[in-house]
């Protein structure tokens, strides 16, 4: 055992790339739901790309190192102290054992990454170290108190001190997406561009929920149930959209009208209840 | 066959039939296409995942012209046989709405060979067909808020047994004891795309 969490803050789970392939078993993917800053927290400190990490929604995590331990964070900028001395992001954070590592809540973005070199190792569910909060799969959010297990200490060396990323947006979350599969379903195509949404506090890593004017659609036939992707932008009767993220349900009744563009997603789940959302057609 | 939009990481193919989705959902599996991540077939659809930065033109083209059997897929096993007690909430509305007898329905489902299309839903949630034709009922209008695990329910052409509690807008004709999924077991699964189900009555 090699880190202590003494407080979680309101919500921390380990995420990794997920699950793949499992749709047959009725299984969807999950994973961490910002994967590029995920996968930088491994990168950082030269773990394998799956390794398993903590997700930290707006700040208040406090761990404590039971060894040495070199450990990342990235995403949200939650300010962090050790030991009451701050520690910036993107970098190589060292721990001694004993040492204390605590984040404050981060004034913009929703998630923050804890990369831990080695990995946090608790036994994977189908192949990942994911919790999945629509499903129930994978372990269980993380806890006061709890133990977690610090995998070996990988044989490469962190190839870099740290990196320079874009930090989430503060203002408005500009995504770009691509119409269909079901654009034809809207009486006015271009309306989802010309709004300003606004995120809605009933968002989870299931969905960002948008609320604003509402859109219409041609009919309100249900159609029958079809795959649905991360990104996907679907239109409920209420006409307010539901934009997927990382645990989103493998099928769903209610027309996708555009799919946000893969590299976007990430963003979009930084984004904080209240923050304002456009979407650009590419 | 039609391909249509679905991001920059997926296509979603429609076809016209139930089997048609299975169908191409079993060529695309077996195709092992280096950059397919998943395959998610549906009533009418198979949505097909890729890895980011994929040639989309280039995988509507294979899968456009993937060999695509029409037989229904089915595993030449026994069939797996799920107790039922009959004592759903729904039992007498889906005797009025079909017009059987609560008696007739059960017979009727019992004496179906039930066949899983699908999975999805949630874990071990498998959508089954070539039900009696008399047994299709809609949804109902308003889904509960909780179903319980072991609920075996009806909609649409499909039956279906909830593997765990969740939401749902299918009509409930009783409950089973079996475990339809189970993280633990190898496979978690109870039921698999192909397999064929029978349906046994018993008492409480």
């Amino acid at each position: 055992m090699s880190l202590t969490v003494l407080a979680t803050g309101p919500r921390a789970l380990l995420q990794d790339a997920g699950r793949v392939g499992l749709a047959s078993i009725g299984v969807g993917r999950s994973g961490a739901a910002d994967r590029a800053a995920w996968a930088l927290g491994n990168r950082l400190v030269a773990n394998p790309p799956d390794a398993a990490s903590v997700e930290v929604l707006l700040g208040g995590l406090r761990v404590r190192a039971e060894r040495n331990l070199t450990v990342a964070l990235t995403g949200a900028p939650a300010q962090a102290v050790v030991d009451g001395k701050p520690m910036g992001h993107n970098a190589l954070i060292p721990l001694r054992a004993g040492a204390e590592l605590a984040l404050g809540t981060p004034d913009r973005g929703l998630r923050t990454y804890l990369a831990v070199r080695g990995g946090i190792v608790v036994d994977p569910v189908l192949g990942s170290r994911s919790t999945d909060t629509l499903s129930g799969i994978g372990p269980p959010p993380l806890e006061d108190g709890v133990l977690l297990p610090v995998g070996l200490t990988p044989a490469d060396h962190p190839p870099a001190d740290v990196a320079p990323v874009r930090l989430p947006e503060a203002g408005p979350a500009v995504l770009r997406f691509v119409p269909g599969p079901r654009d034809r379903r809207l009486t006015a195509p271009d309306v989802p561009v010309t709004t300003t949404w606004t995120a809605s506090d009933r968002s989870d890593r299931i969905g960002l929920r948008l609320t604003g004017k509402p859109l219409h659609r041609t009919d309100d036939a249900e159609l029958p149930s079809e795959g649905l992707v991360r990104g996907a932008i679907q239109l409920p009767p209420g006409g307010e959209p539901v934009l997927f993220l990382a645990d989103h349900p493998l099928t769903g009744g209610y027309p996708v009208v555009g799919v946000v563009r893969d590299a976007d997603v990430d963003r979009a789940a930084q984004v904080r209840p209240g923050q304002p959302v456009r979407f650009r057609q590419t | 066959m039609k391909a249509l939009s679905c991001g920059d990481a997926a296509v979603l193919f429609e076809v016209g039939t139930l089997d048609e989705a299975v169908a191409l959902a079993a060529a695309v599996r077996a195709a092992e296409l280096s950059v397919v991540v998943d395959v998610v077939p549906a009533a009418r659809t198979v949505l097909v995942v890729t890895a980011p930065g994929a040639d989309l033109g280039a995988l509507r083209r294979t899968v456009s012209g993937l060999p695509v059997s029409d037989a229904a897929v089915t595993r030449e096993a026994d069939p797996v046989e799920i107790s039922v007690v009959y004592d759903g909430p729904d039992l007498d509305e889906i005797a009025s709405f079909t017009g059987l007898t609560v008696d007739e329905v059960i017979a009727v489902h019992t004496g179906s060979g039930w066949r899983v299309a699908f999975a999805g839903f949630s874990p071990g949630f498998a959508y089954l067909v070539d039900g009696d034709p008399r047994l299709q009922v809609p949804r109902r209008d308003e889904p509960r808020t909780r179903v319980p695990a072991g609920a075996v329910g009806l909609a649409g052409e499909f039956s279906a047994v909830y593997p765990r509690a969740t939401p749902g807008g299918w009509q409930l004709l009783g409950h089973t004891d079996a475990t339809l999924w189970d993280t633990d077991r190898d496979p978690p699964a109870l039921l698999a795309p192909g397999d064929r189900v029978r349906f046994v009555q018993v008492e409480r």
